[in-house]
């Protein structure tokens, strides 16, 4: 943060982990109370899929901080070869990643 | 008193069962994935302590990326918190569903509600693979040895993440950043058998930037509910069925 200070993102850290640690300690309380496959809650899951669906696109098209260094073809190129290496290697997470990791890396090395 | 030290034993095995277990692909996983937080903690000038701070108490890293990723454009307390809030709601009927099968006569109510804190994905998943074939009284130190080795593999990866942000050239920092989006793309490209969950993704990923473009302290908010309810209500009760089985 260009203000410094580190009072705001404590607080702000401190507030999402309580709010975090709400779901989790009513969790306990409810258990057996409440039917977790019921309406509600595929509307939580739809929700919070959404919501991250949301923040990973933004986060790939839109960049704050460093990532808006790397040209948008580069993030898109990276993160295709990502889905590709995951597909190729049965779905392996650390192969997806590591390809999107490293495609990224070179296409802004080449376009810079 | 015969039966204190055979108990002791057997839970002394089981979380030394749930180390072990952890180890391996998890621990890498995890390790992995807050690689991207601890550079984006740095990326965001923020000091290392307040990353492990978040990694120790939130273990969430997608509330966690949220909070610092609304944080850094500048959102109001309140925006944070509700976004942080509906990220992570689906925490409670994962502990709902876990709960009743670490229920045991000998271990008090109240230690359920620390021990809560361990429950993230990762984890969650494996104790409910875990648990139909553990004996009862091994449940609850199996979860704790695994969840322990997970936390670690997060705190090292946040600290492993931050430190490299700072160290490595500016263009492999960036590589680093790309982890977090990359790896939540493909946690959820590895599963879209349920259509409600295909919509949400969809039209969220449509959402997202185009309501961060009109207003982005409320865009990521505004697209979470609008396209979650929107895949809600499309799908209507279509997932009900699978969403009974697998709880």
């Amino acid at each position: 943060m260009a203000d410094g200070g580190w009072i705001w993102p404590f607080v702000v850290l401190t507030v999402a982990a309580a709010v975090t640690y709400a779901w989790r300690g009513l969790g306990v309380a409810l258990a057996g109370r409440i039917n977790p496959g019921g309406a509600l809650f595929r509307w939580v899951s739809c929700v919070a899929y959404a919501l991250l669906a949301a923040l990973v696109a933004r986060m790939i098209l839109l960049p704050i901080g460093p990532l808006a260094q790397a040209p948008l073809s580069a993030r898109l190129l990276g993160a295709f070869l990502g889905l590709a290496a995951f597909r190729l290697c049965r779905q392996n997470l650390l192969a997806g990643v590591a390809a999107a990791v490293a495609g990224l890396i070179a296409l802004t090395a080449f376009a810079g | 008193m015969t039966t204190e030290p055979a108990t002791t034993v057997l839970a002394g095995t089981a979380f030394r069962r749930g180390l072990r277990e952890a180890m391996g692909f998890h621990w890498i996983a995890l390790f992995a994935s807050y690689l991207g937080f601890g550079s984006l903690i740095r990326g965001a000038g923020m000091d290392l302590w307040l990353g492990l701070y978040s990694t120790l108490f939130t273990w969430t890293l997608p509330g966690q990326v949220v909070a610092v990723e609304l944080m850094g454009i500048g959102a109001s307390l309140a925006v944070i918190a509700a976004s942080v809030a509906l990220t992570n709601a689906r925490l409670l009927p994962m502990v709902v569903v876990l709960m009743p099968l670490m229920r045991n006569p000998a271990v008090p109510r109240w230690a359920f509600y620390p021990l809560a804190h361990l429950v993230a994905v990762t984890g969650w998943a494996a104790a409910l693979l875990r648990f139909p074939a553990m004996p009862v009284e091994e449940r609850i130190p199996w979860l704790m040895g695994f969840g322990a080795v997970l936390k670690a593999a997060g705190l090292l990866g946040t600290a492993a993440g931050f430190a490299l942000a700072g160290t490595l050239p500016p263009v492999v920092t960036l590589g680093l950043v790309f982890v977090n989006p990359v790896y939540f793309m493909l946690v959820f490209a590895a599963d879209l058998r349920e259509r409600a969950k295909v919509w949400a993704l969809g039209l969220g990923a449509v959402l997202g930037p185009l309501l961060h473009l009109a207003d982005a302290e409320w865009g990521l908010l505004a697209a979470g509910v609008v396209a979650g309810t929107a895949a809600f209500l499309i799908v209507g009760n279509g997932t009900a069925r699978s969403g009974a089985r697998r709880g």
